[in-house]
């Protein structure tokens, strides 16, 4: 049926196969529970079909999500999914130790430094739970893929953060913590406590180990003894994976659902990206449940109230609770939908089944992109 | 069962799921069936920005308890009180407990704290924990919920007990671990109630959460609450067209009827088959919430929830004896 609410009604104009066309990177961001893995899936997909060579980086997928790519071991290694598409569509999984791990060894003078970090337990926390490193390492291996270039787009999607900017804040506080007074105390001259350090500081240890356990403390010293030399090449990183997010190549895609605490969550990232000088390009809106009729919800529930107890009652109660829905939805994104303005906003109804396949994947498409709703309608 | 025994099952309950399940949505109504029934609650949040205020039409809370809902009343309700407690909040506390509050300065300026939770993971898990626990033990409440970071940071979150045992052998936090630890294990004491909503992936995923969370922690799981189903509304199966039998709807209303109605049947039978499989896959009993197409969630759609959370829980059978 033509005007059926469920067929896809992709913007006009293209604005995210523009973004697909023009950006080297895209960075999508919001809360857990949104359909941001998916989103981050059926973009890259996108831009394969728009002949480029995109790779995909996916935090946590769910299984369905990789299995839907074919990709049923996905790993760190891009892995190339085969589809009926001129471009290239690759994917992959981080692995956030086994970024780190590189990351060190990139920037260790020495086999045997590197060897040392990396067996210490401090280390091994960090890379296991600082928290924010998870989101550190996607950045990293953003930048990794596209200072390659084997690819000409790399998409990646974030992990599920409370806290916006994590993934832009994690490197520096990561060289924060290389920076920290207390670091410097443990490695100063002397290396390790030792003589060199001065009342106080024991003091502190002290207390530290006290909570905590002294083996803990040694362990912390061990690393920062070990790291000695390699902050500078951290920093430099660091700046250069921030330069790129900032600049031109990148451009961000905010993923929301319509539910009010979920549009409250995605409303603070957006201000916390404009607060980083990051614009926001486009909005995709997951999960909307799609109007029928032109009837105001007002309207639609005096028509159920007229029609009750006859035979169209639950339909007219069905189609006023299903109207009041939609306006509710629409009135949690005003705000929304204002703030990220220029951004075109994309609404993606809900789907009949979770994505099973790369079918799954094209039938999101086809809200997204105009291209997709024709292959989608060609078939 | 009777309310006031389920909730009175144990002391702190432990609420958990994804993002966007609507998790906080179904703490604040545990957290009113269980006052409903006599039980003084106190809701704990640790993140903040959950909207259980304005569930109940208040005013956000912060450290400092609240009352979100006084008790009284014809049924002789009890309190709803709440507090945030972030991890910050509760590693103050625990070195101020400990007569440390001299160093605490010190930790907190400049990211003293990150080396000190870099080198101990999980410590401000612990700690919030910890903090739960004392709660539980000085009895200021008859029932705790706490409302508990998203899942998967759920798993880590609760996990942080037995992580820490291996990561700090001695000290307090030790001692602290242990401690919580034999909270979170005692079915007596505490209960970890799991939340989805009846579609596919998270549906799959509490499944995994709940396996994980029985075989590395060893909670005690309660009943699983699948949120936002879509209330049964017999009727829809028929073209309305057919049905006519006064005066016609324009035909614009009558395509949006059956379309709407065609979309409420595919969703409802989505969702039966969603509850279905969970039902299979995890036997554990479930409550059920509905989905309310009303309005915004405020204090009219909570008691709402409450009456079908309070239904629900009346369905279920008897706790066995442990």
């Amino acid at each position: 049926m033509a005007s059926s609410p469920l067929v896809p009604r992709p913007p006009v104009g293209d604005p995210l196969g523009r973004l697909l066309d023009e950006r080297a990177v895209v960075v999508c961001t919001g809360s857990g529970g949104v359909g941001k893995t998916t989103t981050a899936a059926v973009l890259a997909m996108e831009a394969a079909h728009r002949g480029r060579r995109a790779c995909v980086v996916t935090i946590d997928p769910a299984r369905r999500l990789a299995d839907a790519m074919g990709l049923d071991g996905l790993t760190d290694v891009p892995a190339r999914v085969e589809g009926p598409w001129p471009g290239e569509l690759w994917a992959t999984m981080l692995d956030t130790k086994a970024t780190f791990d590189a990351l060190v060894q990139a920037n260790a003078a020495s086999p045997e430094q590197a060897a040392a970090i990396l067996d210490n337990r401090f280390y091994r926390n960090i890379s296991g739970s600082l928290s924010g490193t998870q989101e550190y390492m996607a950045m990293e291996k953003l930048y990794e893929l596209h200072t390659e270039e084997r690819f000409d787009l790399v998409i990646v999607d974030t992990p599920p953060t409370r806290n916006a900017l994590d993934f832009l804040e994690a490197p520096r506080r990561l060289t924060r913590l290389l920076d920290h007074r207390l670091y410097r105390l443990l490695v100063a001259p002397g290396k390790g406590l030792g003589r060199a350090v001065n009342v106080a500081a024991q003091t502190f240890l002290r207390t530290i180990s006290r909570v905590v356990g002294a083996e803990v403390v040694d362990d912390a010293i061990g690393f920062f003894a070990a790291f000695e030399g390699m902050e500078d090449g951290f920093r430099e990183r660091a700046a250069a994976v921030l330069a790129l997010l900032e600049s031109d190549d990148s451009a961000f895609v905010l993923v929301t659902a319509p539910r009010r605490d979920v549009v409250e969550e995605a409303t603070f990232f957006a201000d916390r990206l404009a607060e980083a000088g990051i614009e926001v390009r486009a909005l995709v809106v997951n999960r909307v449940h799609p109007r029928f009729g032109s009837a105001s919800p007002a309207v639609a529930d005096q028509r159920a109230e007229a029609l009750a107890g006859g035979p169209l009652a639950p339909f007219a109660r069905n189609l006023a609770d299903l109207s009041a829905v939609a306006a509710t939805e629409d009135a949690h994104l005003e705000g929304l939908t204002g703030r990220v303005a220029p951004a075109p906003v994309v609404r993606v109804p809900f789907l009949d089944t979770d994505v099973h396949d790369l079918r799954g994947l094209d039938r999101i498409a086809a809200h997204l992109f105009p291209d997709a709703a024709r292959r989608l309608g060609e078939r | 069962m009777d309310p006031a025994q389920f909730f009175a099952a144990s002391r702190v309950l432990i609420v958990a799921g994804k993002g966007g399940v609507g998790k906080s949505t179904v703490s604040a109504a545990l957290a009113r069936a269980a006052a409903r029934a006599g039980l003084s609650t106190l809701i704990v949040e640790i993140e903040g920005k959950s909207g259980i205020s304005g569930l109940f039409g208040r005013p956000p809370f912060g450290y400092e308890e609240a009352v979100l809902h006084p008790g009284g009343g014809p049924e002789g309700a009890a309190d709803v009180r709440a507090r945030l407690l972030t991890p910050d909040d509760a590693l103050l506390e625990y070195l101020e407990d400990h007569g440390l509050h001299r160093v605490t300065r010190k930790l907190l300026s400049g990211g003293a704290l990150d080396v000190v939770s870099t080198a101990v993971p999980g410590i401000r898990d612990i700690l919030v924990l910890g903090k739960v626990k004392q709660l539980e033990r000085s009895g200021g409440a008859d029932l705790c919920v706490l409302d508990a970071p998203a899942a998967g940071h759920a798993i880590t979150f609760l996990r942080s007990a037995r992580g820490l045992l291996d990561a700090a052998r001695v000290g307090p936090i030790n001692t602290q671990a242990a401690e919580v630890l034999e909270m979170l294990t005692d079915p007596a004491r505490c209960q970890v109630v799991l939340v989805t909503v009846p579609e596919e992936t998270p549906v799959n995923e509490l499944v995994d959460t709940a396996y994980s969370l029985e075989d590395e922690v060893g909670v005690s799981l309660g009943p699983v609450v699948v949120n936002g189903r879509y209330p049964a509304l017999d009727g829809l199966d028929a073209d309305p067209a057919t049905l006519l039998t006064g005066v016609r709807p324009p035909d614009g209303e009558l395509a949006a009827m059956a379309e709407a109605a065609a979309f409420r049947r595919h969703r409802a039978a989505l969702q039966a088959e969603q509850v279905q499989r969970l039902g299979t896959t995890l036997p554990l009993p479930q409550l059920q919430l509905p989905f309310l197409f009303s309005t915004d969630l405020g204090p009219v759609e909570l008691e709402q929830l409450v009456d079908a959370a309070v239904e629900g829980i009346g369905a279920l059978d008897a706790l066995p004896e442990r």
